[in-house]
């Protein structure tokens, strides 16, 4: 099989296949992480190093395991890098591990991971895969952070409260005060703020993609159609 | 001779949304007046914020999603969303508190879902919600009903307090408002107490629950008249909560209260008239209007007996709107001159 572009892959997982908002896959720890903007870079970055590493050892691996057997395989080297990252987190951003808990064991269920192991790098060359498993990451993770700058905005009144417990003493005083206390939104921390923030990110990604279709449509009726012989020359 | 044959309908009824929805406002009315006399001007000012926000996103809404004003804006149903959802907030509430419950029913509840008919939620009780669990501490700015309460607050201090938050010289907030006596209720089951010698009575306050209650049902025998709601949802939702209370209230009289007391405060009579009765949330069917209105009675005194808020009713009902298409599924009556239920899937066969 021949490899995609480089291009097309990053586009596919940047926009128009985004795991989070086209696929909507991995929605358990994309709606519970998502409460504060620390917690969902804590989870984006350790998810992007999963998928980077699993794809990459499915990747090199993928002419000797028997198909019969390739999902516990896959499932297996998934486990083992998330169990890797899980002792990184716990030993060097040891409160942001306390605060993630149980949602970074659950990255092993993540059915992004999965599918894109099982999808594409058991089918594809080392290079293209590391690339997918990035672009897939970056698509996942910037829509977690997203997701979770607006829960802590609306919710806290605050963007990247706590960001020492990521980037260590110097980021004690990243955190910002936009909204003053009394004008916070309980709403958005709780489960259904995620749901609904989720949703208006989906259908506002739709409503991008509409008006670029309608305005490609447009301008296509508003200019006949050239000869052909002139787009060849 | 010849005698021409003409097809039904041979007597035609006026029937539309908005003659409906007129004899419901109607109907809020009396209940309005008697919140306002008992509960102070905040009740008046909950109203007009609450049903001029849900208009104006009404609007707004139409005008996104590019749909024609004139049948929403002008059917009244709106108006009732947002004096529902009003009638259900604290009488001491600040003046966005409103604001926000009609904006979110009316924008998230209502016009998300498609608009008027195809919302599968009740919107003033998805606005209440909201505001109960995202503002809990101006959800309990509750004043004590007429002598020395909010009610002896003159329009000029209410209209300071609502959109300044400032108190007349000086009185204290603690000196106006009061828990209800839902939350009192809570306070002292929850603490181990006895309900019995807590001397909680449904008459005190001047009985002014009492009085909201009779001119609730009020609007809705004035409703029941004029053929606006069935009986069946009403009178199943109250019999839900004589019998669960009275369930409850028989295994241990100490820790819950009584039957008569779960129907007379909080939300009950005034949910199962106007809220529970929604011809777009409720369930459609004779018996399913039975199932779905005794359902929200039992659920209604179980998450006031055993959950984290005082009342339960907005959630029952909640909960019983999303049991609706099921409850309708199974309680379908047979056709006209057929046995048993007719299934979609067997039909035409």
């Amino acid at each position: 099989m021949s490899d995609p572009r480089l291009s097309e892959l990053a586009l596919d997982g940047l926009w128009k296949n985004n795991p989070a908002l086209v696929q909507v896959l991995g929605l358990c720890p994309l709606l519970a992480i998502s409460n504060t903007t620390v917690n969902a870079i804590g989870l984006a970055v350790a998810t992007l190093v999963t998928l980077l590493v699993s794809n990459g050892v499915v990747s090199l691996i993928r002419d000797w395991v028997r198909a019969e057997v390739r999902l516990p395989v896959y499932v297996m080297v998934i486990a083992s890098v998330v169990t890797i990252i899980e002792l990184i987190m716990n030993a060097h951003f040891h409160e942001l591990y306390n605060t993630l808990g149980i949602f970074i064991p659950l990255i092993v269920t993540n059915c992004i991971i999965i599918a894109r192991a099982e999808g594409f790098a058991s089918r594809h060359g080392f290079g293209v895969s590391l690339f997918d498993g990035l672009m897939m990451g970056l698509g996942f993770g910037l829509v977690l952070v997203l997701l979770g700058a607006m829960r802590e905005l609306i919710g806290f009144g605050t963007l990247l409260d706590g960001a020492d417990q990521l980037f260590g003493p110097i980021a004690i005083d990243w955190g910002v005060r936009v909204l003053p206390e009394q004008m916070t939104f309980l709403l958005a921390l709780m489960p259904p703020g995620a749901f609904i923030g989720l949703a208006l990110l989906v259908a506002f990604k739709q409503a991008l993609d509409q008006r670029s279709l309608r305005r490609a449509r447009a301008a296509k009726d508003a200019r006949p159609a050239e000869p052909a012989v002139e787009a060849v020359g | 001779m010849k005698f021409p044959v003409q097809t039904s309908p041979h007597v035609e009824a006026r029937s539309n949304v908005a003659d409906m929805m007129t004899v419901v406002l109607w109907a809020l009315v009396p209940g309005t007046v008697v919140a306002i006399w008992f509960l102070g001007w905040g009740v008046l000012f909950n109203v007009a914020l609450a049903v001029g926000a849900a208009w104006l996103a009404e609007a707004l809404m139409l005008w996104l999603r590019a749909r024609p004003f004139q049948p929403a804006l002008t059917d009244r149903s709106v108006l009732i969303t947002g004096w529902i959802l009003a009638l259900c907030l604290p009488n001491l509430a600040p003046w966005w508190l409103p604001v926000v419950g009609a904006v979110f029913a009316v924008i998230v509840a209502k016009q998300l879902y498609g608009g008027i008919g195809y919302n599968l939620f009740n919107p003033a009780m998805v606005g209440y919600v909201v505001l109960l669990v995202s503002f809990p501490e101006a959800m309990t700015r509750w004043g004590a009903p007429v002598e020395g309460g909010a009610a002896s607050l003159t329009l000029v201090e209410s209209v300071q307090w609502t959109f300044l938050g400032v108190l007349p010289g000086t009185t204290g907030f603690d000196a106006l408002s009061q828990a209800t006596p839902l939350d009192q209720w809570r306070m002292v089951a929850t603490q181990g107490g006895q309900v019995t010698g807590a001397g909680l009575s449904i008459w005190q306050g001047g009985g002014w629950s009492i009085w909201l209650n009779l001119a609730f049902l009020a609007g809705g025998a004035w409703m029941f008249y004029r053929g606006a709601i069935r009986w069946h949802i009403p009178v199943a939702m109250v019999v839900g909560v004589v019998l669960t209370a009275t369930l409850l209230w028989g295994i241990d009289p100490e820790q819950f209260a009584d039957p008569v007391f779960h129907v007379v405060t909080g939300g009950v009579i005034f949910g199962a008239l106007f809220v529970a009765t929604d011809p777009v949330t409720a369930s459609t069917t004779p018996r399913g209007r039975l199932v779905f209105g005794f359902g929200i009675g039992v659920l209604a005194v179980l998450i006031r007996s055993f959950g984290n808020y005082p009342d339960g009713v907005a959630f029952a009902i909640l909960l019983m709107n999303l049991a609706v298409p099921l409850i309708d599924y199974y309680t379908q009556p047979p056709v006209f001159g057929r046995k048993g239920r007719v299934d979609a899937d067997t039909e035409g066969r």
